[in-house]
């Protein structure tokens, strides 16, 4: 089994390279993107039962055995988002890779859209699967560098210069990063996952308390909590569909996933976490209200995702089994509705012309299917049942109750947010799909892939967002074995020995 | 090196069939420099062989496909600087990307072979060779993992001098016009 565990990085990895020697070959190019991605969602669904039936699986890279070599673990919970990313990277690459189909015609090869995305998708294997705090940092860059190619691709100058934001804080809190694995190797000695858990106690109470705040900050900065969530609503928007798409799925919730394994992995804590409360609840609200003042639609949802990333701090912040497994349960189903709006908005963006709400109207009557694809996914969103959002909501909100009184007022917070959540996306309703339809806004510059006014689709690109819906309904129909997987999960993360003794073998239950 | 009008045999007897540095042909007389044309044609080749020499000492000294890969992409940074990107994309007619294709397939590739054997990933293999008049050369398998390494890096570097430095010398060009 840990033969499989190394392939969801090397292959997509394989296929980057595959991709660049066929340059010229754009079907080829297509084929090695879809089959690569369709072989790791394979794999991940096998580790996914395999972890869940007999515990962590461990691949040790070069027969080195850690603490001294570099350990690759899938457990429950890493297995699990590494499946639903990969179901959202597939869908998504179909999406794109349609939409090259009608801008640029079937034989348009590209040497550096596919193979950044595959890298991408490597980056983030890389990310939920290490066991080396090390090898973490490397897998983020791997991901934001390819990230850095994809946003300022084939586009105006314009949004080059607001994607130079994106990249300046991602290297800023790279460098952030670095600085924190430096400490936590000068004081534990080792940059070992399971090794720092088994050793951080004797590190002093202040500067575990430092380490813990460093690495919180470097998460927070990539998984935009407010307050250093302002990079996010002005550079997302500036990307093409399908790349914010991949963007708004994936990245805030692998630097969440960094954020919940080094926090309840390597800081044991008793007792709900009173920072990360107020964090949740600033970011929530932030985000809530910052979407009611939007008009541009990209900027809405990015206000939204951020305003979401505070539902799955909560469920940090209450630090136990339940809440954790809700946290898990919440990102596996934000993961898929955040990128199949953006899908969304990108198919909204090309049947109008404009990305301003004001603007457009009408849809409804001229593309239904458009208005059915937006409604499922904003009702997921919103939380309301019977959707996935309300089977992972309910979770955190019981979590929260039965966890004290401050945690119980934060799940009021909770269904403050879902409410503003449902009054921004009903507002994004009325403006777009209700009242008459408005001609499409022309396209003024044919170089820039942001806005499209071609009003030219594919059956494929909603054929492919219907595909995410539907991974979302699956969401909500297998929420059943889906909350007994995260609820293992969530006893898992918090009890740590499991992963310990997987990794580091009998010497790591201490 | 200049083009002579009509060389007379005796003066051409070791006159090179190609010029070695094309900048004669490509560059204004102005930015050329003999200095660094000649210390390139001394430096250039050997630079390379040392390149070699670091990739293959790799495993156990000072080295390796990164180092190596590095040191051969100097090699081409100073060529670039003495003849420019015309006489760079004479003596490099491979494309970078497909370089950097092949070297990273090439990596990827060998850290995936041990899993067929039931080792784990990026695990290596010493063969021993016994080769006649040389004795016994070893070889561990992580070298062609270095090779793959080093090919990726000189693809990335020449790949930068193409597409970086062919803009420079466009806006040098263009600043030349105006002035």
């Amino acid at each position: 089994m840990s033969a499989l565990l190394a392939l969801p990085v090397l292959l997509p990895m394989l296929g980057a390279a595959l991709t660049v020697l066929a340059g010229r070959s754009a079907a080829l190019q297509r084929a090695i993107g879809i089959v690569t991605l369709t072989a790791v969602a394979v794999i991940a669904a096998v580790l996914l039962v395999n972890a869940d039936a007999g515990g962590p699986i461990v691949a040790e890279l070069g027969g080195w055995a850690p603490p001294v070599g570099i350990a690759l673990v899938a457990d429950r919970l890493s297995a699990l988002l590494l499946l639903v990313s990969t179901l959202v990277t597939l869908a998504v690459l179909v999406y794109a890779i349609d939409q090259r189909i009608v801008d640029y015609g079937r034989g348009a090869a590209s040497t550096t859209f596919h193979p950044m995305y595959l890298m991408l998708c490597a980056g983030v294997s890389l990310a939920y699967l290490t066991g080396d705090l090390f090898t973490l940092f490397v897998a983020f860059e791997l991901m934001l560098t390819a990230s850095y190619v994809l946003i300022t691709r084939r586009t105006s100058a314009i949004r080059i210069r607001a994607s130079m934001t994106y990249v300046t804080v991602s290297l800023m809190s790279s460098l952030l990063f670095l600085t924190a694995i430096a400490m936590v190797y000068a004081a534990t000695g080792t940059v070992n996952l399971a090794d720092i858990a088994g050793r951080i106690d004797t590190v002093p109470p202040g500067l575990r308390t430092v380490l813990g705040l460093m690495l919180l900050v470097v998460f927070g900065i990539k998984a935009a909590i407010v307050p250093l969530h302002f990079w996010l609503p002005d550079s997302y928007p500036n990307a093409p569909g399908p790349v914010a798409a991949l963007f708004a799925g994936l990245l805030t919730k692998v630097s969440f996933y960094a954020l919940l394994r080094t926090q309840t992995l390597l800081f044991s804590r008793e007792e709900p976490w009173t920072l990360m409360l107020v964090l949740a609840v600033a970011t929530m609200l932030v985000g809530a209200l910052g979407a009611l003042a939007q008009n541009d639609i990209n900027r809405l949802l990015s206000f939204l995702l951020v305003s979401h990333i505070g539902f799955m701090l909560f469920g940090l912040a209450v630090f136990d089994a339940a809440s954790v497994s809700g946290a898990a349960l919440y990102a596996a189903h934000h993961i898929t509705v955040l990128a199949t709006l953006f899908l969304v908005s990108g198919l909204i963006t090309r049947r109008t012309g404009t990305v301003a709400l004001d603007q457009m109207g009408g849809l409804a009557k001229v593309s239904p299917a458009l208005a059915a694809l937006f409604a499922i996914p904003a009702m997921t969103l919103a939380g309301l049942p019977p959707t996935a959002g309300f089977v992972a909501k309910l979770a955190l909100l019981q979590a929260g109750v039965a966890a004290g009184p401050w945690p119980t007022v934060v799940a009021g917070v909770v269904v403050v947010a879902s409410l503003l959540t449902l009054y921004a996306l009903v507002r994004v309703w009325v403006r777009v799909f209700w009242g008459e339809p408005k001609p499409p806004i022309p396209d003024d510059d044919p170089d820039d892939e942001v806005i499209v006014g071609t009003a030219r689709t594919s059956v494929p690109m909603y054929t492919a967002t219907a595909g995410l819906v539907a991974v979302s309904l699956a969401i909500a129909v297998f929420a059943g074995p889906l909350s007994e997987v995260t609820g293992r999960a969530g006893t898992d993360l918090l009890d740590g020995g499991p992963y310990r003794s997987a990794v580091l073998g009998a010497e790591g239950e201490r | 090196m200049t083009q002579q009008e009509d060389p007379t045999p005796f003066e051409s007897w070791d006159r090179p069939r190609q010029a070695w540095l094309l900048s004669g042909d490509c560059r204004g007389v102005r930015q050329r420099t003999l200095l660094l044309e000649m210390t390139t044609r001394a430096l250039f080749p050997t630079v390379l062989v040392f390149s070699l020499y670091l990739l293959l000492v790799g495993h156990y000294g000072p080295g390796g496909g990164f180092a190596a890969g590095l040191v051969a992409g100097l090699a081409f940074v100073l060529r670039y600087i003495a003849g420019g990107s015309e006489d760079l994309g004479a003596v490099v007619r491979i494309r970078p990307p497909v370089l950097v294709g092949t070297g990273l397939a090439v990596a990827l590739l060998v850290a995936v072979v041990p899993l067929a054997f039931g080792l784990p990933v990026l695990s290596s293999a010493k063969w021993a060779l016994d080769v006649p008049l040389l004795g016994t050369i070893a070889v561990q398998t992580s070298l062609f993992l270095d090779v793959g390494v080093y090919l990726l890096i000189i693809g990335v570097v020449i790949d930068l001098l193409r597409s970086l430095g062919s803009g420079i010398e466009r806006d040098m060009r263009e600043e030349g016009e105006q002035a």
